[in-house]
């Protein structure tokens, strides 16, 4: 029962980091209706440039302003490029030119940063909290704790930010309805452009977390592919649903690698996620906390 | 003058119903056919044949198959190198456990077999559209790659999954040398691309566009959703099985799963957006470009401008053009280059008059 406890926590809090990768996918997915496949080349993009800016000797808060600050470049030269000219597009349109540009995205950081992996120091160990492993003998890793610590507050701030800024309503406004945003003069070309900045600062804060945890490298594209499935399960356009979504994911994963991997071989962890989103769209194809689409005939 | 269909009458109704219409349309394609069937094996040296023509049409195939069930039907799906896995397996299983299996025969078994289980993923179609598809046959991408890795049964016990393909031989002829891989290439391709063709222009295919456009009013003339969604499922993934067994038997010789990763998925979807979705014509064209482009960046750029990009560029560049191009193209001409052949088609009806 213990091992049971440990392995959940374990995959509770890796959750949590899929949860993270979620969360740049629904804001976008929120404002602009665009499911934004490149989001795990910005995570990429934006560990990578964080790094490379740090090795060169500047200071760590220094270089994550540096950073945010071409993730809101790089937010608003998407806007302008891509996204503009494509308004009004089919929805799976858009999908397809995402891929080109995590393509782009990832040939370019590579291009400029260079391809070799870097590690990266947070100054967090991974390693058991001691106080835990006294009382209740459960490893629960420091550096876990601290992911969702920092998940925690990426989501307060959101939060507040979409509550309670004059910005974060007209976000949800447009999230609502482009048309009727637009009527009564909120700036829609502005509004994607913030988004997708803030979805690049998302990016930011889960490179980070992601790069401190397994190393600055090309596999860092692929968490976006870990990240579908919490989507399915959680709705596209839920950002709680993209928490639990990714908890549930990141727990079903490590305990069915524990307890089904072994009577099938091992190895589960690539599709195990995928068949199970599949199978929870089969019962509800919106997801936990998504909306509801009703077609009418 | 050259490009008017003036004063060519259809009689009967085979006339009417003919592949190509136009009688320039068909001369053009005898031309391009005995072109490819005689001049192309007599002139092409063995590393263009090996290294272009022969994956240019293998991946015209598997395009075709994705063309049926995206461009046609309208599922998106990123699993289409997870087929043609299955395919290139099957096919290999039905030499190795059956004696004298005719290879063309296991060709189609490796097919039906994928097919088979392209029916099986195409099923949540039946409730999920759009995104949440792409992501079910993302599923099938990554289940069907860890299956043949992990259960040593389907490669004959060979260390991470790796075959090689036995000898092709019809009727005691052995395929061994470029040339006649590539004849026994190009026919199987040729059968199969005019079969997609007809097939795009029959009832089967009109209810393709029909659900693809619009699946309600689709239901409502009654076309039903379900047999036609996963038709078009199994279609597509036969489509990409043959193109993965050719891939095993006459490309490449040895393969293993993962070189059927999702990178190569992208690759064939990268190949109908540049070509044109929803056109046999653009599965062709955008194979070609897509196996042209890399080697093109490889062995030009560096030529070019090889003292002016460094070199953490000039390696990277496939992806960025790659990228770069898939934006533009949806930006500019969504049809792709298909859509470019129509245009340049329009203007040759006119030509050398103005209107």
């Amino acid at each position: 029962m213990q091992f049971f406890f440990e392995v959940l926590i374990a995959g509770l809090l890796s959750g949590v980091m899929y949860s993270l990768v979620a969360l740049g996918f629904v804001l976008i997915y929120k404002a602009s209706g665009v499911f934004n496949f490149a989001q795990g080349a910005m995570v990429f993009f934006a560990a990578l440039t964080f790094v490379s800016i740090e090795k060169m000797g500047v200071n760590f808060w220094l270089a994550m302003l540096i950073t945010l600050a071409s993730m809101v470049v790089l937010g608003i030269l998407i806007e302008r490029i891509v996204l503009r000219p494509l308004v009004n597009q089919a929805q799976i349109t858009l999908f397809m030119a995402t891929i080109g540009l995590a393509f782009f995205l990832e040939g370019l950081s590579q291009g400029i940063w260079g391809a070799q992996p870097h590690g990266l120091e947070l100054g967090i160990q991974d390693e058991p909290i001691e106080a835990i492993m006294d009382k209740l003998g459960i490893g629960v890793s420091k550096f876990d704790v601290f992911a969702a610590l920092v998940a925690g507050i990426l989501v307060t701030v959101l939060a507040v930010f979409f509550q309670k800024t004059r910005v974060g309503r007209a976000l949800r406004a447009v999230a609502d309805d482009h048309q009727a945003a637009l009527s009564i003069g909120i700036p829609l070309k502005h509004i994607w452009a913030i988004v997708w900045s803030v979805a690049g600062f998302v990016a930011l804060v889960a490179g980070l977390l992601w790069g401190a945890r397994n190393g600055v490298q090309f596999a860092l594209t692929f968490t976006a592919l870990k990240a579908l499935p919490v989507l399915i399960i959680g709705g596209f356009e839920s950002v709680p649903g993209a928490i639990i979504g990714g908890l549930i994911i990141g727990a079903a994963e490590k305990l069915g690698e524990v307890y089904i991997g072994p009577a099938v071989g091992g190895g589960i962890e690539s599709w195990f996620p995928y068949v199970m989103a599949l199978l929870f769209l089969l019962v509800r194809p919106e997801g936990l906390f998504g909306e509801k689409h009703i077609d009418r005939v | 003058m050259l490009y008017r269909e003036a004063g060519q009458f259809k009689a009967t109704y085979v006339e009417d119903q003919q592949i190509f219409p136009i009688r320039q349309d068909r001369i053009v394609i005898a031309a391009i056919l005995l072109f490819f069937y005689v001049v192309v094996p007599l002139v092409a040296d063995q590393y263009w044949l090996q290294a272009i023509v022969i994956p240019t049409l293998i991946f015209s195939l598997a395009a075709i198959g994705l063309n049926i069930l995206t461009g046609y039907a309208g599922q998106l799906s990123l699993g289409s190198a997870a087929f043609m896995a299955v395919g290139a397996f099957g096919a290999y299983n039905f030499m190795l456990r059956i004696d004298g299996m005719p290879i063309l025969l296991a060709f189609v078994m490796g097919g039906l077999c994928a097919a088979g289980i392209g029916i099986l993923f195409g099923l949540p179609s039946l409730r999920i559209k759009g995104f949440y598809l792409a992501v079910a046959t993302l599923a099938a991408q990554f289940f069907i790659i860890w299956a043949l890795t992990k259960f040593g049964w389907f490669s004959d016990y060979s260390s991470s999954g790796v075959i090689t393909a036995q000898k092709v031989e019809i009727l005691g002829y052995a395929f061994t040398s470029p040339e006649s891989k590539y004849l026994l290439t190009l026919a199987v391709v040729t059968i199969l691309a005019l079969a997609a063709k007809n097939m795009a222009r029959s009832s089967t295919g009109r209810a393709w566009m029909a659900v693809r456009d619009m699946d309600v009013a689709a239901e409502v003339i009654g076309i039903r959703l379900m047999h036609t969604k996963l038709q078009a499922f199994a279609v597509s993934s036969f489509y990409c099985g043959v193109a993965g067994a050719l891939y095993a038997y006459t490309y490449l010789g040895t393969v293993e799963p993962e070189g059927f990763n999702l990178d190569l998925s992208f690759r064939i979807l990268f190949m109908i957006i540049i070509g044109g979705v929803g056109t046999i014509l653009g599965s062709f064209l955008g194979a070609t470009f897509i196996v042209l482009l890399p080697i093109f960046l490889d062995n030009v750029v560096p030529h070019l401008f090889g003292d002016l990009l460094p070199a953490t560029i000039t390696s990277n560049l496939q992806l960025i053009v790659f990228g770069a191009l898939i934006i533009f193209f949806l930006i500019v001409e969504p049809h792709g280059l298909a859509r470019l052949w129509q245009i340049g088609k329009e203007k040759l009806r006119l030509w050398p008059f103005p209107h």
